[in-house]
């Protein structure tokens, strides 16, 4: 993102980059695997074993992910729009964003008080929640390798 | 407030004269057909003579939902990952285990200057707002709405993160059954969580669960929530007592009324894995909720904070373009 309008566009991006690998290694942490395979033994991470912190986490995630997000997206509508576009790997980025922030928003909901879902919808949200990680995992790594942004001039 | 058919009434008949077990007791008339409120159960501790009828009823009753695994078990990997084999204990009553899903605890206590032998049925709290249900990574736990927690055998890998994250360390794993098999046996998953289901499917259809139904002395009691809680209250009331569920996790839909405070209770049980605890619990999933309320401010935030960074670069940017459009 080299935009000129945008100069604290490298501090977010490493904030961005920072808070999505916390997130996922939070999510997988939702998973009882970090104990079984020894990675909450090393030195250091132990706290990944801690089912309730792993979760706080991934919700302070979120929070800061929804105000980037909401920061981002004014300054694009406001002043980026009118000098540059979106590329095509960024759509594909803002659809499965947009996947896993709704069906996230679906698990924060299910799991406040008073929210009951059905049985069926509750797995589906769960399993499609992780689906769209991989999946945007897999195409975030597809981009850095063709090395395409999210921003190009007009 | 439990009110019998006379079908239910005849077949409770034959229960005690110990041929029919608990088939047939039907929910209180206010609870039929009210599968949108929150049911809960009211246990009177002081009523409780520890005969485990209720063992006995949740036994016979939930036989077909226990599980029958298959030998040998698959080798595990890594090797820190311990079978949990029940199937040949199936008679250890004095525990929670994938087979015995409610327990009498027994506690010496001294009441009035008097000591006393207290017994009471221990099982699922079912939480209103359960940790295990809403930390499941697959969904497997589930609250239902009739405040019932279940957890799906079918669904269930059993790794054991709801008994991790419940506060009385309920749920217990049996290996060898279950959808893991199917999957990466050694590698994930070891087998499936049992615990109380408050009988669903008795509930379902419009029967009452097999241990309140087979208690003789009446010791538990089903009803709307308000109104359990009320009649919790009101005993407490009466006897000096103490009520145990009606806060601790932000509370349960099982609720303890008992004529000594429940620290004393909890000082004189046997504790320890398959025998929860009496201790107060804070609620596990508060911060998670207010966390959950910051998620709704952030996006405004964040547009706010945009709006204020950007808003004179957008002016500035439209008058110069008006400029150049004039020219």
């Amino acid at each position: 993102m080299e935009q000129n309008f945008f100069p604290e566009h490298k501090y977010i991006t490493r904030a961005y980059i920072f808070i999505i690998f916390m997130m996922t290694l939070t999510g997988f942490g939702q998973m009882p695997i970090f104990k079984r395979y020894y990675i909450a033994d090393i030195p250091g991470l132990g706290w990944l074993a801690e089912f309730y912190l792993t979760h706080y986490i991934h919700y302070i995630g979120a929070i800061l992910l929804f105000a980037i997000f909401a920061y981002c997206t004014a300054g694009y509508f406001l002043v980026g729009r009118h000098t540059f576009r979106l590329t095509g790997p960024a759509y594909v980025r803002i659809i499965l964003l947009s996947a896993i922030t709704l069906t996230g928003i679906f698990r924060v909901l299910k799991n406040l008080p008073d929210m009951v879902f059905s049985p069926n919808f509750t797995m589906f949200i769960d399993i499609s929640h992780m689906v769209f990680v991989m999946i945007f995992l897999l195409a975030a790594a597809v981009f850095l390798f063709m090395k395409t942004g999210w921003l190009m001039p007009k | 407030m439990q009110k019998l058919s006379r079908r239910s009434f005849l077949k409770a008949g034959l229960a005690a004269a110990g041929t029919l077990g608990t088939s047939g007791l039907a929910l209180p008339a206010s609870v039929r057909g009210a599968d949108t409120n929150e049911l809960a159960t009211l246990i009177d501790i002081r009523k409780c003579v520890g005969c485990e009828a209720c063992v006995d009823a949740c036994q016979e009753v939930n036989a077909h939902k226990f599980p029958e695994p298959e030998k040998p078990f698959p080798k595990m990997y890594p090797s820190r990952v311990k079978v949990a084999d029940w199937s040949e204990k199936r008679d250890v009553r004095d525990r929670l285990t994938p087979y015995t899903w409610v327990f009498i605890q027994n506690a010496t206590v001294t009441v009035n200057g008097e000591e006393q032998e207290l017994s009471f049925p221990r099982r699922c709290m079912h939480c209103q707002n359960p940790p295990c249900a809403d930390l499941c990574p697959w969904g497997a736990a589930r609250k239902l709405e009739n405040g019932i927690t279940r957890i799906h055998s079918d669904i269930c890998l059993g790794g054991q993160k709801c008994k991790a994250v419940c506060p009385w360390k309920i749920p217990e794993r049996q290996t060898g059954v279950g959808l893991y098999l199917d999957i990466l046996p050694s590698l994930a998953g070891n087998g499936v969580m049992f615990k109380c289901d408050r009988c669903y499917n008795r509930i379902e259809k419009g029967e009452l669960p097999a241990c309140i139904g087979a208690c003789p002395e009446d010791v538990q009691t089903i009803g709307p929530r308000e109104e359990i809680i009320k009649q919790a209250r009101m005993i407490a009331k009466e006897i000096g007592g103490y009520i145990y569920g009606e806060t601790e996790n932000g509370g349960t839909n099982t609720i303890y009324v008992s004529p000594v405070p429940f620290e004393t209770l909890n000082k004189a049980i046997e504790k320890g894995p398959g025998r929860p605890h009496f201790d107060g619990v804070e609620d596990a999933m508060a911060h998670a909720d207010n966390l959950a309320k910051a998620m709704i401010i952030a996006p405004l935030a964040g547009v706010a904070a945009g709006v204020g960074r950007f808003y004179k670069a957008a002016k500035n940017l439209d008058a110069s373009r008006g400029k150049e459009g004039k020219r």
